[in-house]
Formats: structure tokens, sequence, C-alpha cells
């Protein structure tokens, strides 16, 4: 029977350990700033932060539980995907098989369902604590309007998710939804001024939105392909500009009077 | 069941309740530090985080971190084990819901759908809200309150957002989501809904008050001189106040941000002008032209 330093003796002490972890951490300085800088999670943050950014009060967390929020939909999102087929044929038994067929299927329905509502809600409290502490004064004037973006495309990806599952709350969400791009001026059928374009309801915006006058196979695979790899894939580019200028911007916002 | 308890414990609805409750939470936190604030800085005193020290990442940010997450997975993980995403029939275009709900976020949007035409309510509006909130950086000159909750130094900005974000925004979702049945009809949370129910409501034109047919050429004059006026002496009066009270800030402001201002507030506040004129006053239009209607 072995003791446990001699357990953990012989685990660390080979190749394969030491070409993953390059060194022990001893809680020096040093180490303290190279669990950071050297880890490239933890290498979004700096080394060494005020103290306010380590209080809840300050920024309640939110933007971080966003992020949190926006890589539990996309795991959940992923594994959904696995199920799922974008056709009106398919789309619906699909989701009635994650409820009665698939091992966890309800729950991972659920958590994808309940976290995107969650998402919607936090990234609305993050922008109001944004407002109410100023953070959006210079230097971040830029950074905010890239979070006002960040936030209609949440809106917009929980928008598409609604048609998914094919049921009648989605189909009908959608079709009010993408009504009013028909009252577009100019570029919708219903809109004002749009006559004089020779605007009719299979060139308007809501046909590029459905791919079609109504909603349907065309209109699933749009918000499908929308939803699943077009908005996170802006989301994502979007927000590592957010991320970057926080940090450049000079990180969490400190009185300047 | 009582239809209070039945329509908020709907499954989607949930998100609405815990929303109210997060937001309701959040709003007095801020405004309470602000408050905090103001009296230390009526005081001379320095605000909360001015003096702050530099602390390590690693490990207290990074603990709070993994705290913040282990508590949202480990909610979200329980609100799925508790509440089961609901799936309503397969989709069927002939079978109209009534009332045909928008996603709730949306709501608010919808429900101006009762004040404004579709191409306001659902296209220019949505539009003005995100372009108004990238340009608050902008058009808020004031360099106080930089980095802190503070509600005496900059009181107008937080009075004007707080309207929008609070009442128009997050009021009318509630609105949408816990008042609105059958024909877009109000429900108080305690009456059924009723299928069948009628409200007849006599909705007039605004010419029509002094006897004049709004479609006609009078009516259409009239129509545009409330409206323009509306707009040009909105544009105008703020700009005489300041000239006499505050010159100072018109330098300071400019012409463009003094016109983009109060451009985006005159047509914030047309929402509840509107509001007000259909529901006091059962107006329908203001305004009828031949391509369009406010």
């Amino acid at each position: 029977m072995k003791s446990l330093p001699e357990i953990t003796d012989k685990v660390k002490k080979n190749l394969i350990w030491k070409s993953v972890f390059r060194r022990d951490y001893r809680n020096t300085v040093r180490d303290r700033a190279q669990a950071v800088f050297g880890n490239v999670f933890l290498h979004l943050h700096p080394v060494q932060v005020r103290e306010s950014a380590v209080k809840l009060r300050f920024t309640w967390g939110m933007g971080g539980i966003t992020l949190l929020a926006f890589i539990i939909l996309v795991i959940t999102g992923v594994v959904l995907m696995f199920y799922y087929h974008p056709s009106i044929d398919q789309a619906y038994t699909d989701i009635k098989d994650l409820e009665f067929q698939v091992p966890f299927g309800v729950i991972l329905r659920n958590l994808h369902r309940w976290g995107a509502h969650f998402m919607v809600i936090v990234v609305m409290i993050h922008m109001f604590r944004v407002f109410m502490t100023g953070s959006y004064k210079a230097p971040r004037q830029f950074n905010w309007g890239v979070g006002v973006i960040l936030l209609v495309l949440t809106f917009l990806l929980s928008f598409t998710g609604y048609l998914t599952p094919w049921d009648q709350l989605g189909f009908w969400a959608i079709t009010v939804g993408t009504n009013m791009g028909a009252a577009t001026p100019l570029l919708g059928y219903q809109g004002p001024f749009s006559e004089y374009l020779h605007i009719t309801p299979y060139n308007d915006v809501r046909f590029a939105l459905l791919g079609g006058a109504q909603v349907g196979g065309n209109a699933l695979l749009r918000s499908y392909i929308w939803h699943c790899v077009a908005i996170p894939l802006v989301a994502t580019i979007l927000m590592m500009v957010h991320f970057w200028r926080v940090r450049k911007d000079g990180g969490i916002s400190k009185p300047q009077k | 069941m009582n239809p209070f308890i039945e329509i908020i414990t709907q499954p989607d609805n949930i998100a609405i309740v815990i929303m109210v409750i997060m937001v309701c939470f959040y709003m007095v936190w801020a405004f309470q530090q602000a408050f905090q604030n103001d009296r230390l800085l009526a005081a001379g005193l320095p605000v909360d985080g001015e003096n702050d020290r530099f602390v390590d990442t690693f490990k207290p940010l990074v603990r709070i971190e993994l705290l913040v997450a282990l508590v949202v997975m480990v909610g979200l993980t329980v609100w799925s084990i508790l509440v089961d995403a609901p799936l309503e029939e397969i989709a069927n275009p002939t079978l109209t819901p009534n009332p045909a709900k928008a996603p709730w976020y949306f709501l608010g949007l919808q429900e101006l759908l009762v004040y404004f035409d579709p191409w306001l309510a659902g296209v220019v509006l949505p539009s003005l809200i995100v372009v108004g909130l990238i340009a608050i950086p902008y058009i808020d000159i004031n360099p106080k309150g930089n980095g802190y909750y503070t509600f005496a130094e900059r009181k107008y900005s937080i009075i004007i957002f707080s309207f929008g974000f609070f009442v128009l925004w997050l009021l009318l979702i509630v609105i949408g989501v816990f008042f609105r049945g059958p024909g877009w009809l109000w429900y108080w949370p305690w009456q059924e809904w009723d299928h069948s129910r009628v409200v007849f409501e006599p909705t007039k034109d605004l010419t029509a008050i002094i006897g004049i047919e709004s479609r006609s050429f009078a009516g259409f004059i009239i129509g545009a001189v409330v409206v323009g006026s509306y707009l040009i002496g909105g544009m105008i009066a703020p700009y005489r106040y300041w000239k006499k009270n505050n010159p100072e800030l018109l330098t300071q402001l400019g012409m463009i941000r003094y016109v983009t201002i109060i451009f985006l507030f005159i047509t914030m506040m047309s929402i509840p002008i509107k509001m007000v004129l259909r529901l006091v006053f059962l107006i329908k239009y203001v305004w009828i032209t031949p391509w369009f209607s406010v």
C-alpha cells in the first residue's frame, strides 16, 4: 500500500504530466501570474485586477454570466443537433423523440430552452448595469456599441430558435414576427412607398427572411442555419472584439473624476 | 385553477416571473449604491471603488467566477428538472391561435401595434431603439459618473434611460405576457379568457373631433400641421429654453448632437403620447396620408 504523497509523486514525475503542466504551482507572485497568462482560457484576464472586479456588487458578474449562458447553449445546442433534422416532415417528430426516446432528451431540451430565456434576461441586466455605472463613457463608447449589437444578436438567436420545434407556438410567433418585415418602408410589400419600387409579396424583405411567401420548409431551413451557424459565428467574432476591447479600454471601469 | 396562478405557472411564463424578480432586485441594488455614492460625493469623500487596491486574478477572481458559474449551472439544472419545456401541437397554417403572440422579449413591440401601424411599431421604432442605444455614449457629454454608481451627477440621463428600459420595454413586455388575451384585449390576471368577448371602442381620428373628415384634404392638412408642429416645436422649444437659461450647454452640444438628442427624445415621447391619445381620447390616427398613417 502506497501513501498519497508517493502516488502524487508517481503521477507527476513523468514525461506525460510534465508535458501538460510545465511546472509545479507554488503560490508565489510569479506562479500566480503564470497561472493566468500561461493558460489560454484564463489569459482573457489581466494578471492583477482592481478589488471592485472581485466584488459582486459592482458588476454583478452579469457579462460573465451571459458568456456562461452562451457556452451552455452552444454545448446543449450541438448535442441537440445530433437528434434533429431541419425539415417539416421530421422536425416535430424529432422533438417528440427527444421527449420519449432519447436518454436525458427532456432535460437536454429544457436546459437549452431555459438557458436561452436566461441569457436574454441577463444580457438585458448587463446593459442596465453598464449604463448605471456610466461605463459606456470615454474611452468605452465603441465597446458599448458592440454590446448593443450583441444584445440584438441575442434576441435574434432566440427568435430563430423558436421555429425549430415546428409546433404551433413557434410557427405563429415567427409568422407574427416576420409579418413585421412586410411592413418595412420601401422594402416590404405592405410598407409605405413600396409600390414605387414594384415590391410584391414575392420579392420583399419578408420573402427574403422566409425563403417564400409563407412560413414553410424553406423558412425552417433558413432559421435553422441562422440559429446554428450564421448568428453564432457573427456573435462569437463580436464577443472576441467585445472582450478584447474591455481589456484594451482599461479593464473593468473605475471611478474617473 | 385560479387564472392568475395558471398564467404565471405556464412553463414559458416562469421565465418572465424570474425576469421580473431579477430586474426588481438589481434595480434596487443599483439605485441603493447610486444614492450611497451620492451621499459620499456630497460629503466630498471618495466613492466606492475609488481607492481600490490591486489583487491577483488567480485566485480571488477565478474563485468567484467558478462559484458564480456553479450557482448558475446548478440553478439552470434545477429549473430544467422541475419544469419541462412545452411542445404544442404540430404547426398548422390553417389554425391561427388567438392571441398569436411573438416571443416574449418582442411583446413590447407587439403591444405598440395597438397604437402605431406596423411599419412604425415593427420596423422604424425598433431600428431607432438600436440606433439610439448605440448613440448614447456620443450624445451624453456629461463627463461625470464615469465608472461608478451615481444618480445626482447624471439625473436626466438616468431618468430617461430608466423610463425607456423599465416602462417602455419591460413593463410593456409584462403587459403583453400577462394582461393580453384573445383579440389582444386587456384581461386582468383574475379574469378568465373569453374568446367570444368583443369590445366595441368607437375610435376616431384626431380631426373628427372638430368635425373634419380625416381622409379629406382639409383633414390631411390639419394632421400634417399637428405632426409637423410636434416635430418642429419639439425641436425648437428646448433650444429656446436652453438659449435663455443655459447657453453654454448648447455650445458644448453642437448642432448635430442637439438634433440627434432631441429627435430621439421626441420620438421616444411620441409613444406615451400616442398611448394616452388612444386609451383616454380613443384617437386612432393623428394624420392620414395616401401612403401612411400616424
